[in-house]
Formats: structure tokens, sequence, C-alpha cells
């Protein structure tokens, strides 16, 4: 009789849970008052949007050249597939119906809700100096702590800091470091991008409590091209952190965003993202450091979501002494092919990096790790390494591997390790042997198997990060 | 009489089509010790194992009834919290789990109830020191990097917390020293 009790209880925890998770991610608002562009993409449209967002000429121009880029560029052939995306479908720009602002209560009820549900207005209170949030294409609300402004930190929308003091400045980095014929995606990047943030960091100043930006992409069939430029001045130090969501839908949904990452000399820039878009999203994303002497920039990547992901965050090691390290987790499930990984260019001595990732496939899901490191001819008494490790939980998914190395100097000391496995039985038997039931004892490998990557991440986020593993594996028996 | 505590009957058993183990039958009344001891391949780890409910594993016959109640066809989780347990001869190691946590956890499920978290650091700590095991054992990664010796003692130190009606120890002296071997007995006697 007890037994059948604690089997109905825990039958009944194990709903509660589920329904939790879609309800903390997958809901959606209705669509009202929304101004949005034609489906497609012309030099009509992109000149809307640039009207629209009140751009300086050079931005105008800008655009409609990265659009014939766009139009002149094919379609990467060497990934997964992502013919399900059809360009003349997708909504390149969406704008909620209200205008940035700095408190949550001037922000529309059911926006200042999703982010409420998300969690960010109390991060921000607990944890953060400052936050962005944008909501399809624009940004509804930006703030930063007044004792950081005080110290002359910058951080707020590309779109009106284009016409303040620190114009020239993002006319000087916007987009030179990822330029438009990088790749098709680059370039329409290019052409139609919209929100996201910009952080300028005084040299000298250390922030020690972490900046977010989180991007939210509500609308059905729309694309969320956000730009993130973060100049960290010599000697200055920065957490910044990113997440995003949307809600699922039928359709195809589009991420094309930018991260374009300046780290001066002696700086220090840490870079966090929990990626955990919906399973119908293309997350196409472009992310790139430039590193200065004696800096470091520290990546930490988790990518959860998607239907299909290519994403390589790359390091550019310009001066000497300069430091990377890479960090990064993928968990692709059913429907899933995450095509992730880092790379990393080596073009001054001295400088070292460090790329060490894990990834988790089950449920038919595909994982794919790309590394590329080079070390230039200039680059002698580096150090480079590659780390990953891939688990698969079941037979039908797959994991696979592809490091690239480019190695022109004699004087360079350069790892690489890959190991690819299965849970182990016998492990999952010896946890159950002490009273665990299967489900749990493979989550808690599965866990334990990210653990390093959690460690590096900011709490909260290590939370969550821990919760989507158990989601994951929850019902995976069978 | 004692009440019995373990009936084993007729039990046979298989490994990739292979028969090992041949109807074995085997009687433990509450507070018994039983010793098998054979030569290598004998049966004597299949035995535990099967006692378990390891999966790599299939029983072909016969029965194993504890306290009455029948377990042959139950997962290894349920036997353990019908208070079965087995000391691996050759614990696995789990990255990424720490020793202290997965107790936590396993404790926590064998109870249904939230752990007395107080409680179990002070049985944690004597569980320690009797093995004499480092403090920071607790924390460090479920037999990662652990000693031959130290694996034992880990195992043993699970047994001391989860404390089961019935342990079957594979093997568990090799590997400890005399003072250790007695510290385990006594625990067992307990």
């Amino acid at each position: 009789m007890r037994e059948k009790t604690t089997n109905e209880k825990a039958g009944r925890e194990k709903t509660q849970v589920e329904d939790i998770d879609r309800s903390l991610y997958d809901f959606r608002n209705e669509e009202k008052d929304v101004y949005k562009v034609e489906q497609g993409l012309t030099e009509e449209i992109v000149e809307q949007i640039s009207r629209e967002k009140n751009d300086p000429q050079w931005m105008q121009l800008f655009r409609l050249q990265s659009l014939k880029i766009y139009q002149s560029m094919e379609m990467p052939n060497w990934g997964p597939s992502i013919e399900g995306l059809d360009m003349e479908h997708i909504v390149t720009y969406v704008r909620p119906k209200t205008k940035m602002s700095a408190t949550w209560a001037e922000v529309p009820q059911d926006i200042k809700d999703t982010f409420e549900r998300l969690g960010i207005p109390k991060a921000e209170r607990e944890s953060l100096a400052g936050v962005g949030a944008q909501y399809d294409s624009e940004l509804v609300y930006h703030n930063v702590r007044a004792e950081v402004a005080a110290q002359g930190v910058v951080y707020t929308d590309l779109e009106s800091a284009m016409h303040g003091e620190y114009a020239d400045m993002i006319r000087r980095h916007f987009m030179h470091l990822v330029k438009p014929n990088d790749h098709k995606f680059a370039a329409l990047h290019g052409a139609v991008w919209s929100g996201g943030s910009f952080v300028y960091v005084p040299p000298g100043v250390s922030v020690t409590i972490p900046l977010q930006s989180y991007f939210r992409l509500n609308a059905p069939g729309a694309g969320q091209f956000e730009h993130t430029l973060i100049i960290v001045d010599e000697g200055a130090n920065l957490h910044f952190i990113e997440g995003c969501s949307a809600p699922k839908y039928n359709v195809a949904n589009l991420h094309a965003g930018c991260v374009e990452l300046f780290v001066g000399k002696n700086a220090k820039l840490r870079y966090s993202t929990i990626e955990n878009w919906s399973k119908n999203m293309y997350n196409l994303n472009t992310k790139r450091a430039v590193v200065e002497e004696g800096g470091s920039i520290e990546w930490v990547s988790g990518s959860f979501g998607s239907h299909v992901s290519y994403l390589y965050p790359m390091s550019i090691l310009k001066g000497r002494g300069a430091r990377m390290e890479f960090t990064g987790i993928t968990f692709a499930g059913k429907g899933q092919n995450l095509d992730t990984g880092a790379k990393v260019v080596h073009s001054a001595p001295e400088t070292s990096s460090y790329i060490n990732t894990k990834s988790i496939s089950k449920d038919g899901g595909i994982s794919t790790f790309r590394s590329s490191v080079t070390i230039g001819s200039q680059a002698a008494q580096s150090r480079a390494a590659v780390s990953c490790q891939s688990l698969m939980l079941d037979d039908i998914s797959r994991s696979d591997t592809i490091p690239a190395m480019d190695i022109r100097t004699r004087d360079a000391d350069v790892g690489h390790e890959a190991k690819i496995g299965r849970i182990s039985d016998d492990a999952v038997f010896y946890l159950m042997s002490r009273g665990i039931s299967e489900e749990d004892a493979r989550a808690m490998i599965v866990s334990g198997f990210a653990d390093n990557v959690s460690k590096e991440l900011p709490l909260e986020y290590a939370v969550e990060m821990n919760n989507l593993i158990q989601l994951e594996m929850k019902g995976s028996i069978g | 009489m004692r009440e019995e505590l373990l009936q084993i009957h007729q039990i046979h058993a298989n490994i990739e089509e292979k028969e090992i183990l041949h109807g074995v039958d085997l009687h433990i009344r509450a507070g018994e010790t039983h010793v098998l001891m054979g030569p290598n391949g004998a049966g004597k780890s299949t035995l535990g194992h099967v006692l378990m409910g390891n999966p790599r594993y299939q029983v072909t016959g016969g029965s194993i009834v504890f306290e009455g109640k029948d377990i042959t066809e139950e997962s290894a989780d349920k036997r353990a919290k019908e208070g079965l347990f087995l000391s691996f001869q050759e614990p696995l190691e789990v990255a990424g789990l720490s020793l202290e946590g997965f107790l936590r956890s396993a404790l926590r499920q064998q109870s249904g109830k939230p752990l007395r978290v107080w409680e179990f650091h002070k049985e944690m700590k004597k569980a320690l020191e009797i093995l004499q095991l480092d403090e920071s054992y607790a924390q460090r990664d479920l037999n990662v990097g652990f000693s031959g010796g130290e694996k034992k003692k880990a195992e043993i130190l699970q047994m001391l917390l989860l404390k089961p009606k019935l342990a079957i120890l594979d093997e568990t002296d090799s590997g400890l020293d005399v003072d250790a071997v007695r510290l385990v007995s006594e625990g067992v006697q307990e």
C-alpha cells in the first residue's frame, strides 16, 4: 500500500515539474499594436527599418551595402541543414508597442510579466549591476546602477548611443570585427540588425557585479538580430551575461545576432551566455573578441535550445601575452542539430588559449563540436589546449568532433584531447544500488558530466542549467 | 527462531546467455553472518549482483524473497530501499558528483523525506573518523582519484550512513588494513 502511494506521489511530482518547465519559457503573449515589416527581405524593407530606427546616414548606407553582400553570398553548405529556414517568410523587424524605459513600471504589463516570469527584475535587484531587456526587435528596458554609471561605465542601447557622445566610437567599431562579408548571416545582420547593447568600461574601472542583457523573441516567424558591442578599455574589468529564450511556434524563427568584444591592454572580460531558444529556432549567431596585450577573454557558453545552431565564438589574441579561455556545454535533444565550438587565432607571442567543452546528445539529437586553433608565425611561445568530451545517452543520438589546427611556428605548445562516450550502465546500476531511481541516476551522471561548466556560470544560471538537465532527463527511459 | 531476512530459492542466472548460477539456495536470518568462499569464477560476485538486481544478469529461474517479499523482479533502487546493500568489488567513478551530494540524494530517496542536515553531518563525520578518511573526501567526486583502499572505505562509509538490513560485502577486506577491517566489522555488527 505504502509503495503505491509513493509511486503515485512520484508520478504527480514529475508531471508538475514538466508543467513548470513548459510555462517557464514556453508562454506567448498576444501580438497587439506591434509595428512590423513585411515578410522577406528587400531594399525597401531595409530602408523602412532604417527609417523607423532613425539611423544616421552612414548606418543606412551600411545596411544597404550589407544587403547587397547578403544577396551575393551562398547559403552555408558545410553544416546542419537550414533548408527549413525560408527567408521569404521571416519578418525581420517587429517593434513592441512601447519605448525603452529605465523603470520596469513603465514597461507594458504583458511584457513586464514576461521578464518577471524569466526572473530578470529579481536578478537585477539581487545580483546585477545593470540590465537590458529586449523584446522582439527593440529594447524595452535598460538600466544601470547609479554607482556603476558614476564610474563612467556606459551601458545602453546602440541606437541611442549612435546619436550621442559615443557615436564616433561606435562607428569605428561596429562590424569591424565581424564584417558583413564574413558569411551570409553576418551580412543579413548588417542589413537588418536591431537592438542589443553597447557597453563601454573606461580605463582601470572594475565592474564588480555583472551586467546582463536578456533577449526574448515573442513574435512567430520573426527574426531577432541584436547587436552587442562591448569595449573594455585598458586595465578595466567586466562580467557580461547574455540570456535568450522564446516560446515555441510551428513556424521557423531566426536568430542572427552579432557580438563584438574589444578587450584592451591588461583588461579582462568574461562573457557568459545561456541560450535556451525554443526548438523551432535557427540560431545562426556570430561572436568575436579581440584581445590586446596582457588582456583576457573568458567565454562561458551554454547551448540548450534551438532547432539548428551554428555557433563558434572566436577570439583573436592580438597583443603579447593575451589569453582566452572557453568553457562550453551543448545539450542536443530530440529534433536538435547543434553545431557549436570555438575558434582562436594567436597572432602575438606568449598568448595562450584553453578550450574546454562538453556536449550531450539524446533522443536522436545531433551535437557537433568544431574547434579551430590558428597559431601564426609571429606567435612564438604560445600555448593552446583543446579538450572536448561528448556523452551520448542512447543509440539513436549522434556526436561528432571536428578539430582543426593550423600551427605556423615551431615554438608553440599545442594539445588536443577528445573523448566520446556513452553513459555507463554499470555506473547507473551503482547509483541505483544505493536507492536512487534509474531516471535520477542518469540525471546525476549527466549533471556531473556538466559540473565543471556549471561551476563557471553565475549561480542562477547554474541552477537553471541543472534544472534543464534534470528536465531533459525526465522520461528519458523507456 | 529469528525471522528470515533473505530466502534464495533455486536461483539460476545468466550473463550473455551463459549460465553462471545453477540453482543457488540460501536462507539468512537477521543477525547472522554468512561467508561465501570459493575459487575465482565460482559465482560469488555474480550472486551479489543478482541479489542487488544488476540488469547485466538475467535471472532465468528461482526467486529472491527479502523480509517475506518477493523481490526477484524488483529494480536495484527498490531493493536498496527495502534494505539491501552491495559493497562493490570495483566501485564506479562518477565525475562531478560529490560523495556527500550522492549520499544526501540516496538518503532522501530512501526515506522520501527532506534530509535532516545537522544529523547527516554528524553521522558523516563519525563515519569518516571510523574509517580514518579525511573530511575532504566528502566533497570529492565519487570515487574519482580514490586509491583501491579508499574506494573500499568509501563503500563502507556509504553502508554506515544508509544502514541497510542486509549488506553483501564483496571482497571488501582486500585493500584495507587490519584496523580498518576490524572497524568495518564492528560497523557491520551494528
